[in-house]
């Protein structure tokens, strides 16, 4: 078989700018680049000398899809590091404010980035055209997840009602109440979707994973929770750095991150589902037996459906808190002290978000540490290609093309997020 | 009629939507400011009738020129690279897909040329968005014939 190399010099769906380079010695791969040439953002270094409560609206701006889970992180971690306990309520529209991200950026990620892969289109406009419907739910489903947000967060992108301690402005319980009918509809679509998805084919390739992801005795996890895997870790936030470690690669300005001694790791709805299917709501669950989804999923192409049960449990639970939910005394606590240091993990809808801050006698932030979820993904996407893309030595270089784009798009990589990070090149010699 | 003007102000020319949709708001007339992303622009013209989108284009004519399409846009790429790359042209060939495009629908482009962070809109452009927004108050006051007249706030180096 003569070599060959697969070269994708920007690869289309996916969130931010990156390439992919994959060099094939007849059927075995030689090697595999996920190659991020966003520029760096340099957020940590922003923040240094910042003030500790500037530190949501700042990281928020990171990412367009995902600020409420900068935000989140950001500030569980001060609150963390200020000694400050919030009042049970805001913990309460926290998860709310989270369930409306989840919503939008799954809802997109399904239907409209990677839903085309599996139909043959090559994109989300040209599927329009013979699935209308579909796409129409996509656009509703998206919708209602930007409500919630711009309800709670203020704004849509880039919300701003955050704060250390609690929010700057909550809404009144009426105004959530606002939601529910939308919501009922929303839920009863993410059903749709999962049975939808599970319909898709998906290619005969499993894996051996090491799935990391947050765990919570009562329920499925957002913002709190113990960090677990398959592979026996079961850490406190404040230990995240002993046991993951960032390298910088040279082809790529988005750091990889490792479990330490171990090698790559995967974070995001499959690891969030395999760890704990057991806490979702029922609903949830019955959806994802129903699509014949059992943890642990070592598909990577099945994250599309884990991904869309994650989205009839966000659902439920927005519905749920929108019943229980009565407003705090008042919507934000004032920190005890202004130095300390504190971390905090968050699931982020593409998986865990690390944040540690380091804050002066002033509340002055000395020191950030932000890992994004695609970069802890990043060495486990040229993991699969390296394993998936032998399966396609025999393909055309076009379909076999195409086919590791959709292998990296299991990810829903955030590109943007993950510089501090994709073009596809195939070479096969 | 629902005007929209989209944009971001901090990517150099890439304001131009915004700057018109501004000066429109000041001389009194209704215009929303979006940052031009597909879904979103879906969003802000379902339902209208009557639609007029302000944004920057390149098409290689010189930087500020006007050009006006009627619901369509020519030499449009679908290919695009990531959610970035996601605009106007796609939300008016989603919008097509999925009947929805309005019934009406004016898409006034201004080309620009530099796109830099943090850049601010070259004079050209600036020029270009204040000639428009004056084109659409110019339609917007005739559509009203009858109504109450309203003084319109102009820049005085662009009174004429």
């Amino acid at each position: 078989m003569p070599a060959r190399t697969i070269h994708v010099d920007t690869l289309a769906r996916v969130e931010g700018e990156g390439a992919l380079y994959i060099k094939m010695a007849g059927d075995r791969v030689a090697d595999v680049k996920l190659k991020i040439y966003e520029p760096p953002r340099l957020f940590e270094a922003f923040l240094r000398g910042r003030h500790y409560s500037e530190a949501p609206d700042i990281t928020a701006r990171i990412c367009g899809i995902c600020p409420i889970a900068y935000q989140m992180s950001a500030v569980h971690a001060i609150e963390r590091a200020l000694g400050i306990r919030i009042d049970p309520a805001v913990r309460m529209l926290r998860r709310l404010l989270y369930c409306g991200e989840w919503i939008e950026s799954h809802a997109l990620h399904i239907y409209m980035l990677h839903a085309p892969d599996f139909l043959g289109y090559q994109d989300a406009i040209a599927m329009a055209g013979d699935h209308r419907e579909v796409v129409e739910r996509a656009l509703r489903l998206k919708k209602i997840g930007n409500q919630i947000v711009t309800l709670i967060g203020g704004r849509e992108i880039h919300p701003i009602s955050a704060a250390v301690g609690g929010f700057y402005k909550m809404p009144a319980k009426a105004r959530l109440r606002e939601l529910e009918e939308d919501l009922r509809w929303a839920l009863d679509a993410s059903l749709e979707t999962v049975h939808w998805t599970a319909g898709l084919e998906f290619p005969d390739f499993e894996q051996q994973y090491e799935f990391v992801a947050l765990r919570h005795p009562d329920e499925y996890p957002l913002n709190e929770g113990r960090l677990v895997s398959n592979h026996g870790i079961d850490i406190d936030a404040a230990e995240y750095e002993d046991h993951f470690v960032e390298s910088h690669v040279k082809y790529s300005n988005a750091l990889h991150s490792v479990v330490r001694g171990r090698g790559s790791y995967l974070v995001g709805p499959l690891a969030r589902f395999s760890l704990n299917a057991d806490k979702l709501p029922e609903v949830a669950r019955q959806a994802a037996a129903d699509a014949g989804l059992r943890p642990p999923v070592k598909n990577p192409f099945r994250s599309i459906v884990a991904r869309a049960v994650e989205v009839v449990f966000a659902c439920a639970e927005a519905l749920r808190i929108i019943r229980e939910y009565e407003p705090p005394a008042a919507p934000k606590v004032e920190a005890p002290r202004l130095h300390g240091v504190g971390q905090a993990i968050t699931e982020a809808p593409r998986g865990i978000l690390y944040h540690r801050y380091a804050l002066s006698e002033k509340g002055l932030i000395l020191a950030a540490k932000i890992v994004p979820p695609t970069s802890q993904n990043q060495k486990r996407i040229e993991d699969d290609l390296r394993e998936y893309a032998a399966q396609l030595a025999a393909w055309p270089i076009e379909e076999a093309t195409w086919k590791c784009e959709q292998a990296v798009r299991n990810y829903d990589p955030c590109i943007s997020c993950a510089t501090h990070f994709l073009k596809l090149e195939v070479e096969r010699t | 009629m629902r005007i929209i003007g989209c944009g971001n102000p901090d990517r150099g020319d890439d304001g131009a939507g915004v700057l018109a949709a501004e000066r429109l708001r000041a001389l009194g007339i209704p215009a929303e400011i979006r940052c031009g992303e597909t879904l979103d622009l879906i969003e802000a013209w379902r339902g209208a009738e009557d639609v007029i989108v302000i944004d920057a284009v390149v098409t290689g004519a010189p930087v500020g020129t006007i050009q006006v399409w009627d619901g369509d846009l020519p030499g449009l790429s679908t290919a695009s690279a990531s959610t970035h790359g996601f605009g106007l042209a796609e939300a008016v060939m989603l919008a097509r897909a999925l009947h929805c495009l309005p019934p009406r629908m004016r898409i006034y482009g201004i080309e620009g040329a530099c796109f830099d962070l943090g850049a601010g809109p070259s004079a050209e452009v600036r020029q270009a968005a204040e000639e428009v927004a004056l084109r659409i108050a110019m339609d917007h006051f005739d559509n009203r014939a009858g109504s109450e007249m309203i003084e319109p706030q102009m820049h005085t180096d662009t009174r004429r």
